[in-house]
């Protein structure tokens, strides 16, 4: 069963994500309106923003420590936030600041955080490999973290998927695989590209449990992801969870959304995760003062890491050319040993 | 003399006014992509086709490169005329295999008696900060492998002919157009793009290389975007009294050495100007294909190109990597 202290620290993380994306959204318009120029304003790039995702990430990161690692894919945000990325740092980034987690060299699609074992990367499915790389070298080493890969439901159709599925599941991988079912791939509707209704049917083609979470609900959530996490834990293998969660934003910032229904928008804007959890929160004796109080704390965490990233110095051009290398050009040596491979006596 | 054109079209408008136009032609043509239906492309490369055509013939396709780029290549091979898209060049590598492997290759492999006519169509290049995995042009990449006839329009005018031509072609056709040239609205098209476009059919020749503005003291050769970067440079070069000839290739695969070498007879000095990486790239081909051919004839040669790094995101560091107009006169200078 979900603590009340559990259910703050969901509540916590839900109301951060959901602030933090308003909030990217005011900040990333700035400068490019009227009319929409994605290359004008403080935040360079295209911007992919969680709204309505965020009960997949509390709900499941709740359950991993620092030394778990986490795989995002172009819409990372609120993984990363429950994951415990650095707020500030990340932010940084964001804004392409010298003091972000990549030096403003990976942006928002490129977020690296090796001290709580967070990345996330834009092509997608990308992230499945190196999700069952992780698990393989726990498995490897005999400790006991695992790793969390998430995909959307338009990643479901990609090659490194499906085939990390099968190698995880052939060397019995700590992983768990994590459809995020927002209902859309950009501008395609799930049923027009994949045929199967519930993405966590793969699972049974590769011998391994497959969930899935119809609502987005966080204790939902929490609670099937404690079984696949700690199935990956206990050394039981992969599982392949999947949640329902809703797109409340267009795809990218700037997206004018005009092939989507009207009702579709609507239904996404009706459904709040955050507010159902509240109602947990009150059932669990967590009263309304508590709650608006945490509400607050998250929203002044958001702002504080906004402020500071814009504080942040931008960097200086000669930087592009560093960081291509952690060893020199030659390698380990700059020395190369003189033996004489002539043999022989003479 | 050639009659007067008075229409100017958006290079994405010119693009698919041959598509449109060979899609009524010919039932056998038709377009797969992601978002190419109801969105009409990302960078508006399908902008009202599904709207005429069909959902039959303007296909959304799952996000599964690998089977749709390869399933080009097998309908293309009972003859049909696909048009498959990469939404990103840079997504190529979940497909390279298919790319490198079968529609680049069973031409050759099965003697000729195979044909690959289909079109790729990819957007490229960046300038507006998406970062590493989103900016690339990959020229080089894709004209290394033997086997697929490599198209770079830089203009509207360009964009239709080279598609008419690409579609029209038995053989396998890479199209890379640049996002920053396609006329969007949210990400604005320097000046340039936007040409008068003939109503009527045209094809351009592949292996064309089009001088598009003609000088005695230097000889730039680029492509795409930097067509237009190259120009600017060569109007600011003029103030300096430098007179900078400037060659767009518009195919990467036949490459028009004699264009090229013409010029270079004629002005000695050679910039090549690529918005792909430095090593191993165009740069470095152009500039080795003009020293087979007229090394005599070289006094001066510059390279100007992405380092070799990935393409970072913060703005500052992303302008400093990718070569602007001011990059190319310096390099123009240096050969005067
Ligand atoms: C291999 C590859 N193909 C296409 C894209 C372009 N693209 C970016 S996001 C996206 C849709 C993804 O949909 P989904 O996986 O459902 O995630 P969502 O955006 O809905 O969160 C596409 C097609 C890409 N990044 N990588
Ligand atoms: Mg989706």
């Amino acid at each position: 069963m979900v603590t009340p202290s559990e259910l703050k620290q969901m509540y916590l993380d839900m109301a951060t994500a959901r602030h933090y994306e308003e909030r990217l959204q005011e900040e990333y318009l700035e400068g490019k309106q009227p009319a929409f120029d994605i290359s004008a304003g403080p935040i360079p790039g295209e911007l992919h923003l969680a709204a309505g995702h965020e009960a997949a990430g509390a709900g499941v990161c709740q359950h991993l420590r620092d030394d778990d690692t986490v795989t995002a894919p172009h819409r990372p945000h609120h993984v990363a936030i429950a994951k415990g990325v650095d707020l500030k740092r990340m932010t940084a980034e964001i804004f392409g600041r010298e003091t972000g987690l990549g030096k403003g060299k990976g942006g928002h699609m490129h977020l690296f955080d090796p001290e709580v074992s967070f990345a996330c990367s834009g092509i997608i499915a990308e992230g499945c490999p190196p999700a069952v790389g992780a698990g393989l070298a726990a498995k490897k080493r005999n400790t006991d973290s695992v790793a969390v890969a998430y995909l959307g439901e338009g990643a479901i159709d990609q090659g490194a998927f499906l085939e990390s599925l099968n190698f995880a599941a052939v060397q019995d991988l700590p992983v768990v695989f994590v459809i995020e079912d927002n209902d859309w791939a950009i501008s395609m509707p799930k049923d027009r590209v994949t045929d199967v209704e519930n993405g966590s049917d793969r699972a049974g083609g590769f011998d391994m449990p497959g969930r899935r979470v119809d609502v987005d609900d966080a204790v939902a959530v929490y609670d099937a992801a404690r079984e696949a996490v700690g199935r990956a834990r206990d050394r039981n293998g992969p599982t392949l969870l999947e949640i329902q969660v809703h797109r409340r934003m267009g795809h990218f910032m700037g997206d004018p959304e005009t092939y989507r229904p009207e009702e579709d928008q609507d239904a996404a804007a009706g459904r709040d995760s955050i507010e159902r959890l509240v109602e947990d929160l009150r059932a669990a004796g967590v009263d309304d003062a508590e709650v608006d109080d945490l509400r607050a704390q998250a929203e002044a965490r958001v702002e504080e890491a906004i402020q500071w990233a814009k504080d942040q110095p931008e960097p200086d051009p000669a930087a592009a050319h560093d960081d291509m290398w952690i060893n020199p050009g030659s390698g380990v040596t700059d020395t190369e040993p003189d033996f004489d491979l002539a043999g022989g006596d003479d | 003399m050639a009659e007067q054109i008075d229409r100017e079209l958006t290079m994405s408008r010119a693009m698919v006014e041959a598509i449109a136009t060979e899609m009524r032609e010919n039932d056998e043509v038709f377009y797969m992509g992601e978002d190419v239906a109801d969105y009409g492309g990302i960078f508006d490369s399908t902008e009202g086709l599904r709207e005429e055509f069909g959902y039959d013939r303007v296909m959304d396709v799952p996000i599964s490169e690998t089977a749709y780029l390869g399933a080009a290549v097998g309908a293309a091979q009972e003859g049909m005329r696909p048009i498959a898209e990469l939404m990103f060049v840079d997504f190529f590598g979940v497909a390279m295999d298919q790319i490198y492997n079968q529609m680049a290759k069973n031409t050759y492999m099965s003697g000729a008696n195979v044909s690959v006519p289909m079109v790729l169509t990819a957007a490229v290049g960046g300038t507006y900060n998406d970062a590493a995995q989103h900016s690339q042009t990959l020229y080089g990449t894709f004209a290394h492998v033997p086997g697929m006839k490599v198209v770079v329009p830089s203009t509207a005018y360009e964009a239709k002919g080279l598609m008419h031509n690409a579609i029209r072609d038995d053989d396998p056709v890479a199209y890379m157009f640049h996002k920053r040239l396609m006329g969007i609205g949210w990400l604005p098209a320097p000046d340039g793009p936007k040409t008068p476009v003939p109503e009527e059919e045209y094809t351009i020749p592949f292996g064309s290389a089009d001088v598009k503005r003609e000088g005695d003291d230097a000889t730039i050769v680029t492509l795409g975007l930097h067509v237009h970067r190259a120009l600017d440079a060569a109007e600011s070069l003029a103030d300096d009294g430098i007179d900078a000839e400037v060659v767009d290739l518009r195919s990467l695969v036949p490459l028009d050495t004699d264009t090229i070498v013409a010029s270079i007879e004629k002005t000695g000095n050679l910039v090549v100007v690529d918005e792909d990486y430095r090593s191993y790239g165009v740069t470095g081909e152009i500039v080795a294909s003009v020293a087979d051919e007229a090394l005599g004839a070289l006094e001066s040669v510059e390279r100007v190109a992405l380092p070799d790094v990935p393409i970072p995101y913060a703005r500052p560091l992303e302008n400093e990597v990718i070569p602007d107009a001011g990059d190319i006169e310096n390099a123009v200078k240096r050969t005067q």
